[in-house]
């Protein structure tokens, strides 16, 4: 490694990107209770920026000295040949990883300073504001562990770590559920993505240990340099690893069969949903797949299998997003189709396409959670105005009505109420959906270029989950802002503040340039700067060829966004629907809607497979196998029965009570008889027994003196 | 007094003083038998930390030796013969370190027969301590099976409603199978003339009668683990102990089990353990399993933890087994995790009991709310409990993982299976604990907060939870002190296996 | 001279009258008297004997159970003033408290 180069470089503070956060959190702990909102909000946004500047500074450094640097860090387990150590990895693919996360994280963060601000007094209870801030530090230290470890170990480490913090904001509401109501519904959403999460890690876990049984280490380069090696000697060792690899993406991805956690997850505040379940936490499994390149590489069945399964992710949850009514859920199915999008990347080995979707779509989607957040937030600022109002009117008859601010059927019209929010929704929409020329177009022409010439299946499959994207999208906007209001609250919504509406501004930005990072080559001419993220991420993933815009498949793409575009202004904006009115898709789709309404009933198909049946066996084992036979049959009936039998029927009553006791009790009859008659002479008189003294002596007597 | 100075007699019998001290204040004076009772059991730790300055942590054989001819009758020789290598150092240091812990605990919830309950407690440390110390056989089993009896007692005098029950179940359970490994000890001293574990190891035991022999101690340890199936007494035993008993329970008493099979077992006969290997391993898994399905199913939260033992320990002998470094490294740093873990556990099962008296799970609710701090600790323990990384459960149960599975890929245990279903008890871990931790301190405040106006944890039980927490940060951050303390005892152990595994073939 | 056996047989009448007194009697002083003349019987005979063999150890004797004698009516009789005082009775009949 040449470090003698590095010098007057930053490597050295990779350490810190990890270290800012977690000195934010313990400055939270310990001090945040003296200490106002705005401070508590401002140390972890300095805490999480910090970070974000610790990130660009290695990203000079990298562009300055562009070779894999690795700092050690300390020793963690060392047992005979397994050595893992803490170490960092600076390269240019953790580099974007670690800004994309302290970037959008620390815009979130700011955000949340004024989100949280509302929610914990909508909530009612205001001492959870710092414990927010504490969890958010948490995540962003444990995320920046995930992407700047040096082996699969430290990556699991922050992979589980990620996964806790997610359970924890998810349940950060855990004493009520989505509307309010006290109930155990958050700590249910919570506990399922950790245990769905965990099911992914026992895949990983286990690809871990046959790592480290056929490679020798967890360390990257030492993996990857015995690669070819073993694929040549046992091939079925790299399919094992990466399909089990792929198990842990599909936890952490939300791809299929294990995305049911994420739609849930949205119980979680709205910053969480931007920042863990949209922009960084759920691309980890992306970006494991491309950390893990050289595995992936060497097998084309894999490869196939995994953008299978990333093209059918992207379309199975594009349909369920086109049906949900909530304006979180249709904005996390869409999270898991875009997932299903880079994974089908990463799959088919378009790595650089897959790194630069998960940036664009990170900053789009951040932004139209955010956005979505203070869409939600402006409802609940009229609810609370409304219930304000009916109160002094009605005596508060009206607050106590559940309402739903999330629900899109009780919006519409919100434009006017909230222009600021309807402008970034927009912007944030257009890219997602992929029109010209906003980042989403550019990433995910880049994955449908690609599919077009090695996995024309995966193409179509993907084609159409971006038709729908649209759609949903078109749709979410004209329900949202369009039409007239549906409900009192949505008359009354009020604009977002600044703190808010700032950050989202700067991710409006970013996803309207974001197609810079790398521009494709258009018609023959490569403008400078094009291929910089190609360029960058060389480095590390090896020459990768640049991308060119083709024509027919980027026209193809937009021409399909653009007419579903259309029909959902058709179907939904031509003629708003009012109040109470069903989705007019549900009477021509019938059944099928029926089923995308309904999340095609994957959640009561688990429940019916899988957490149902493990209830039962677990309550039979407990309750019939351990205790009724095991402990209250085989040993309080059978061993301490039987010995109570053998000891007080057999050996008690039998051997002895009729046995030895009735010998030694007819011993003791016999010589009471006799005493009996013998206790005659016994009459307690002295004289009597000296009378037979005397008889006795003169009896003696007698006899010595005649015989 | 050279006797009494060494300092490995000086930590097994220093709570003797105690107990001295114990006897001349008058019953009625309780904080004054509390204090006395833990400074100590506190001087005794003390005493630990002065032999753990003393070991030498590269030298793979037993340290600090002490050696006296005790009885000789008819050329057998029973020695006193205590002496301390990697394979115990921790789990001196951990009884040591968990005893005060404990008898903190009590404080407030013991307050009948407080004079005797501190000098069973200090007696239970003596026999502890033996066990953990010493190195024949004889010596041995005379503190094995003395733990029973203050053991015994404390479930039986200060236990739940049925505590007469759950003492004599695991008097009687522990002390049957206690009974073929004495015929075994007895064997071996007539065997080898002598009960000394050096002696009895330089001399080998015949191939032939390993097996036999291997069973004998087994049984004995399997029942003290406990192995599935035989975890009955378990329930019994914790759910009716004294909060303070039933960590020691956990912490220690079960490591006894485990530890044995490593002091005794694995070295006296490397052959049968080897043959022994897949059939352990698989009770393991089961253990492992079944421990982890049962707990999910647990209306007592204490019951759910006695049952989380059973999955935790099957993890520590599926590591021991897979008789490699990693395997064995994890197991021994296993006991300890789950001495720290589970105590935690018991410890704020109990804090939570001193208040409400209740353990059932269906009437809490919504706890962290009403007791922050006590919310945010279980969350830390539960999380070490079910190995996330970081925390110090993760570092144990990885390297047994790692080991089985390496286990697997060799004859010991012949496949990876065992490895990769014991795995499947991770998800299974995160399953009754998430339900534990959720049914407890998540969702809307449950019935008990109307019955009881509950309290946040005061400084003397944040107190007793600040070292585990300490300790459960450390090891799951930087295990290298851990691991270095018994690497060369656990290297030497591993390559007098692979001796005999190549003297089989 | 008187012989000896004249002596003995009053010896052996008064020694058989304080064996009938001891046996028949109730009242506790006459059984005490009866016992007295049990002893003057013997003593009697000893002086008797000892008169005939010229010797002083019947003599003696006599002295040892005249003193002996005179230390057990002592005894004797305050035991008898005890159980009268309790029982407002000396008839040995009805002392029976220790009787099972």
């Amino acid at each position: 490694m040449p470090m003698q180069t590095t010098s007057g470089l930053f490597f050295s503070l990779v350490p810190f990107v990890v270290f800012f956060p977690v000195i934010g959190l313990l400055i939270n702990i310990i001090f945040g209770g003296r200490m106002g909102e705005k401070v508590v909000g401002t140390i972890a946004s300095l805490a999480a920026g910090a970070a974000f500047v610790a990130s660009v500074l290695l990203a000079y450094s990298l562009a300055m000295h562009p070779e894999t640097v690795i700092v050690p860090f300390a020793e963690w387990i060392h047992i005979g040949t397994l050595q893992i150590d803490w170490a960092f990895r600076v390269d240019t693919l953790s580099v974007t990883m670690m800004l994309v996360v302290s970037g959008v994280g620390t815009l979130i963060h700011i955000y949340a300073i004024g989100y949280m601000h509302e929610d914990v007094r909508f909530k009612g209870d205001v001492n959870r504001y710092r414990r927010f801030f504490v969890f958010l530090n948490l995540f962003i230290a444990m995320m920046m562990i995930l992407v700047s470890g040096d082996s699969y170990m430290m990556l699991f480490v922050g992979w589980e770590g990620v996964g806790l913090c997610s359970f924890l904001l998810i349940g950060f509401w855990y004493d009520m559920d989505t509307l309010g109501r006290p109930s155990f519904a958050n700590a249910n959403a919570a506990k399922k993505a950790f245990i769905a999460n965990r099911v992914g890690d026992f895949g990983f876990l286990i690809a871990g240990l046959i790592i480290f049984w056929a490679f020798g280490s967890f360390q990257f380069d030492a993996v990857f340099a015995r690669v070819p090696e073993i694929a040549a000697a046992m091939p079925w060792v790299i399919v094992a690893v990466t399909l089990l690899m792929l198990v842990g993406v599909a936890g952490k991805s939300a791809q299929i069969p294990l995305f049911v956690w994420l739609p849930d997850a949205m119980a979680g505040p709205t910053p969480v949903s931007a920042l863990i379940h949209a922009a960084t936490m759920v691309t980890a499994g992306v970006y494991l797949i491309v950390r893990s390149a050289p595995l992936y590489s060497v097998n084309h069945s894999v490869q196939y299998f995994v953008a299978t399964l990333g093209a059918a992710t992207a379309l199975f949850a594009a349909t369920i997003a086109a049906g949900q009514y909530d304006i979180k859920k249709v904005l996390a199915y869409s999270t898991i189709s875009q997932l299903g999008f880079m994974v089908a990347a990463a799959g088919m080995g378009a790595y650089v396409a897959a790194i630069f979707h998960l940036v664009t779509h990170a900053f789009f989607k951040a932004l139209l959670f955010l956005d979505a957040g203070s869409v939600i937030l402006g409802m609940e600022r009229g609810h609370h105005h409304l219930a304000h109002v009916h109160a002094e009117d009605v005596h508060g008859g009206h607050s106590s009505e559940v309402f739903d601010p999330g629900d899109m059927r009780n919006m519409g019209g919100l434009r006017k109420q909230m222009p600021v929010t309807y402008w970034l929704y927009l912007i944030g929409s257009l890219a997602l959906a992929g029109i010209f020329p906003l980042a989403g177009f550019w990433s995910k022409d880049e994955i449908l270029l690609d599919a077009s010439k090695n996995y024309p299946h995966v193409y179509w499959m993907l084609l159409i989950a971006a038709f729908f994207t649209a759609f949903y999208m078109g749709r979410q906007i004209w329900m949202v802002f369009f039409g007239k209001p549906r409900t009192a609250v949505a008359e009354h919504a009020e604009e977002s503040p600044r703190v808010m509406t700032v950050p989202l501004m700067v991710l409006a930005s970013l996803s309207v340039l974001g197609g810079l990072l790398n521009l494709a080559t258009i018609f023959g001419i490569t403008l400078p700067g094009a291929h910089l993220l190609t360029e960058w991420l060389g480095h590390t993933l090896g020459e990768v060829e640049p991308g060119e815009l083709d024509l027919i498949v980027a026209g193809v793409s937009t021409v399909l966004a653009l007419l579903a575009l259309y029909f959902s202004w058709l179907i939904y904006a031509r003629k708003p629907i009012a109040a109470g009115q069903p989705d007019p898709l549900k009477k021509p789709l019938g059944p099928i809607f029926f089923g995308m309404e309904n999340k095609w009933f994957i959640d009561e198909a688990y429940q019916f497979l899988f957490i149902n049946p493990y209830r039962v066996i677990s309550k039979f084992l407990a309750d019939k196998v351990d205790w009724a036979f095991w402990h209250d049959w085989f040993h309080d009936r059978v061993i301490a029965g039987s010995y109570i039998w053998v000891s007080t029927v057999l050996l008690d009553q039998y051997a002895d009570q009729r046995g030895i006791d009735a010998f030694a009790n007819a011993l003791g009859a016999g010589t009471k008889r006799l005493s009996t008659i013998m206790r005659v002479w016994q009459n307690g008189f002295v004289r009597t027994y000296a009378l037979t003294v005397l008889v006795g002596v003169i009896a003696i007597l007698g006899y010595l003196l005649l015989k | 007094m050279d006797f009494f100075l060494q300092p490995l007699t000086l930590v097994t019998f220093f709570p003797l003083v105690g107990v001295l001290v114990l006897l001349f204040i008058n019953a009625e004076r309780k904080n004054a038998l509390r204090w006395t009772a833990l400074v100590t059991t506190l001087l005794t730790f003390g005493i630990s930390l002065w032999v753990l300055a003393q070991f030498n942590a590269s030298n793979p054989d037993l340290q600090l030796v002490a050696q006296y001819d005790w009885i000789q009758v008819a050329g057998w020789t029973i020695t006193y013969y205590m002496g301390i290598d990697g394979l115990s150092i921790l789990l001196v240091l951990l009884t040591a370190f968990l005893t005060p812990i404990s008898i903190l605990s009590t404080w407030t919830a013991v307050e009948e027969r407080v004079k005797d309950f501190m000098i069973f407690f200090l007696l239970l440390e003596v026999g502890m301590m033996g066990v953990f110390l010493a190195q024949d056989l004889f010596l041995f089993y005379i503190f094995w099976e003395f733990t029973l009896v203050p053991m015994y007692f404390l479930i039986g005098i200060w236990g739940g409603p049925r505590r007469i029950y759950a003492a004599i179940k695991f008097f009687l359970y522990t002390m049957a199978g206690s009974l073929l490994m004495l015929m075994a000890i007895l064997w071996l001293g007539l065997y080898a003339g002598t009960f000394d574990m050096p002696s009895l190891l330089a001399k080998g035991i015949p191939a032939s009668t390993q097996l036999w022999l291997f069973i004998a101690f087994a049984l004995a340890f399997a029942i003290k683990v406990p192995m599935w199936p035989l975890h009955s007494w378990l329930p019994d035993a914790h759910v009716e102990a004294p909060t303070a008993g039933s960590v020691i329970l956990a912490g220690v008493l079960l490591k006894m089990g485990t530890y044995g099979f490593l002091r005794f077992n694995i070295p006296l006969f490397p052959q049968a353990s080897l043959q022994a290997a897949p059939w352990i391993a698989l009770l393991a898994v089961i253990g492992i399993i079944y421990g982890a399905a049962v707990s999910y199913a647990q209306r007592d939260v204490k019951k759910l933890v006695a049952y989380s033992s059973v999955s935790h320990l099957g993890f520590v002998m599926l590591g021991l087994f897979a008789l490699n470094a990693q395997g064995v490294e994890g197991a021994i740093l296993q006991m300890v995790n789950h001495g720290l873990s589970t105590g935690a556990l018991f410890l704020l099962v109990g804090m939570i009991y001193e208040q409400t008296h209740t353990r059932e799970l269906s009437v809490y609710g919504g706890l962290w709310k009403i007791m922050p701090v006590f919310g945010a600790i279980s969350l830390i323990v539960v999380l070490s409990s079910m190995g996330l990384p970081g925390l110090n459960g993760f570092v144990g149960e990885f390297t047994i993982l790692l080991g089985a599975w390496g286990a697997g890929q060799t004859q010991v245990y012949g496949t990876v299976l065992y490895a990769a279903f014991a795995a499947l008890g991770v998800i299974m871990a995160a399953v009754y604990m998430l339900y534990m931790f959720q049914k407890m301190f998540l969702g809307p405040a449950g019935s008990i907060t109307k019955e009881h106006t509950l309290r946040d944890l005061n400084w003397r039980e944040i107190a007793i939870l600040i070292p585990l927490l300490v300790f459960i940060f450390w090891i799951g951050l930087y295990p290298k002190p851990f691991f270095a303390l018994m690497a060369p005892a656990v290297d030497k152990l591993v390559a007098a296996v692979q001796v005999a595994a190549m003297a089989m073939h | 001279m008187v012989p000896v056996s004249y002596y003995l047989a009053i010896s052996g009448i008064l020694f058989t009258l304080g064996a009938m007194g001891v046996l028949i009697r109730r009242n506790a002083l006459v059984i005490f008297m009866s016992v007295e003349l049990m002893l003057n019987a013997g003593n009697l005979a000893f002086v008797a004997f000892a008169r005939m063999y010229n010797t002083f150890s019947g003599q003696l004797f006599v002295f040892f159970v005249m003193t002996v004698a005179a230390a057990e009516v002592a005894v004797g009789l305050a035991l008898i003033v005890a159980i009268f005082r309790t029982k407002n009775s000396i008839n040995v009949d009805q002392m029976s408290s220790l009787k099972g």
